[in-house]
């Protein structure tokens, strides 16, 4: 049987359509994916994101570890709480996931992480953390009694402070944008998936349901994984498996911005490789389409860019705040502002442009 | 559980047909469009096509993904329903009225009968 997380059945009160979604018994839409998708743009939605795993690092190796396995670096980490996206690669420079890295130290907890990793790459993440663990100083200690809720759009924290009630409540409106502290047995994080302002909130998961419900009554709309999808794309947002995986360097993904390049000391896994990649210039890049006229990215579809040569579509949709179809992909260096798409055996002309679509509601390439 | 009118017939890709004056009026299920979602695009065929039963008339598109219309019956595409080039949506609202996708003049009648009754197609929803 699938797994579940503790709000399964209030899916179900509220009339989810549920999926498999790695393993996993998720909501992808409860009625329509494009009013949910809408809801986060404009007013405030939920989802169940319990799905992901949520992993401690803590001992007096922790940042010497993660240094190490990280491309992006925690030494970047001053402010207690702060949260860092890091690629975690592979010794050839391939991408084994994605995560958030928290600070949890303050003045009285030193060595200790928070990481969230995807779903799907659960198990590899683990056994990779694991070996590479071998010989620093650490624990790694997975989170499932965690519930995870993301309360995202413009009127999300406001909406949220209004249920949760003072303390925390004050803990949210002294939150920076990534950054996220304990509360109680709470931790609240202002980061999300959907290119608005918004909380990811962790809590204990016999508390999940109520607090659900309570979001509900406080105008919250629930979202199912469809919306998420959608809202991601447009914040130029990567998917894990989709936009990258272990064969693709974060070079050719989009992610060159979290590689930490300096201090050039610092050794993590898959430098030697992508510092080769970045000296011989990259072969290949990502980009964002826009197709104006009808019909819609998917993705795998062939990009042909004239004169230069072939690229494929990663993630493509329908974009519900433009109102056209979008997508990200990827092509060779050297693709400039024009390219085609071969949908159906057709071609179509689209704008190659530089994600995100859209931010804070706004079209914004 | 869907609706599934009982004048009309079906094909086991989820489109229906409704016979009226000789002419096939084609669309798709309401339990297509809830299994799709919401849908953002349709293509269809061009008025003036002459298509074989069982040929590929059209796509629509979702959200979430593309799939094919299928025609049941052969013969010349005589309309198609402009309202869902603007407006695709409406065919997850009213799936078997305003929501209809084209037009076929009907060539041979008798292909009408290698399509579901109403009880047939259920039956093959329910097996899903």
């Amino acid at each position: 049987m699938a797994n579940r997380t503790a709000l399964y059945e209030s899916h179900l009160q509220a009339g989810a359509k549920m999926v498999d979604f790695g393993g996993w018994d998720m909501p992808i839409h409860y009625g329509s994916q494009i009013e949910e998708h809408n809801q986060v743009r404009t007013d405030a939605g939920m989802f169940d994101v319990s799905h992901m795993t949520v992993v401690d690092v803590q001992g007096e190796g922790s940042t010497a570890f993660l240094q190490y396995l990280l491309a992006n670096d925690v030494a970047k980490l001053k402010t207690p709480g702060k949260a860092l996206y890091s690629g975690m690669l592979n010794e050839t420079g391939g991408v084994i996931d994605d995560l958030i890295v928290y600070n949890m130290q303050d003045g009285n907890t030193q060595g200790w992480f928070r990481v969230v990793v995807n779903c799907a790459t659960r198990e590899k993440d683990l056994a990779w953390m694991a070996t590479q663990s071998q010989g620093f100083s650490v624990t790694i200690t997975e989170r499932p009694d965690f519930a995870m809720i993301a309360v995202q759009g413009p009127n999300a924290i406001a909406k949220t402070c209004a249920v949760v009630g003072e303390p925390k409540a004050a803990v949210v409106r002294s939150l920076s944008v990534f950054q996220g502290l304990p509360a109680d047995d709470w931790f609240i994080a202002r980061t999300g998936y959907t290119g608005e302002d918004g909380l990811e909130i962790m809590l204990p998961n016999e508390q999940a349901p109520a607090f659900w419900q309570q979001l509900i009554e406080g105008g919250v709309a629930p979202c199912g994984l469809g919306a998420r999808d959608t809202l991601r794309l447009e914040a130029g947002m990567n998917l894990y498996g989709s936009d990258m995986d272990d064969s693709v360097s974060p070079l050719a993904a989009g992610m060159g911005w979290t590689i930490a390049w300096a201090p050039e000391d610092r050794e993590f896994i898959g430098r030697g490789p992508i510092t080769a990649e970045q000296a011989n210039g990259p072969a290949m890049k990502q980009v964002g389409l826009v197709l104006e006229t009808r019909g819609v990215l998917r993705g795998h579809q062939k990009v042909i860019v004239a004169n230069v040569g072939e690229g494929e579509i990663t993630s493509g949709t329908f974009s519900p705040t433009l109102g056209y179809s979008i997508a990200l992909a990827r092509v060779p260096a050297a693709t400039g502002e024009a390219a085609q798409v071969e949908i159906r055996g057709k071609l179509h002309d689209v704008k190659v442009v530089k994600p995100p679509f859209v931010r804070n509601g706004k079209q914004v390439f | 559980m869907s609706e599934i009118p009982t004048e009309l017939r079906y094909l086991s890709s989820h489109e229906w047909v409704r016979v009226e004056d000789g002419v096939a009026i084609i669309g798709i299920t309401a339990h297509a469009q809830h299994a799709m979602g919401d849908l953002v695009f349709v293509e269809m065929p061009e008025v003036g096509t002459e298509l074989a039963a069982g040929d590929e008339a059209g796509v629509v598109e979702s959200v979430k993904a593309a799939s094919d219309i299928y025609t049941p019956v052969s013969g010349e595409v005589i309309e198609i329903n402009g309202l869902l080039e603007e407006a695709p949506e409406t065919v997850n609202s009213d799936p078997y009225g305003e929501g209809w996708m084209f037009k076929v003049q009907i060539a041979d009648e008798s292909e009408l009968e290698n399509t579901l009754t109403a009880d047939e197609y259920q039956a093959q929803i329910e097996d899903e």
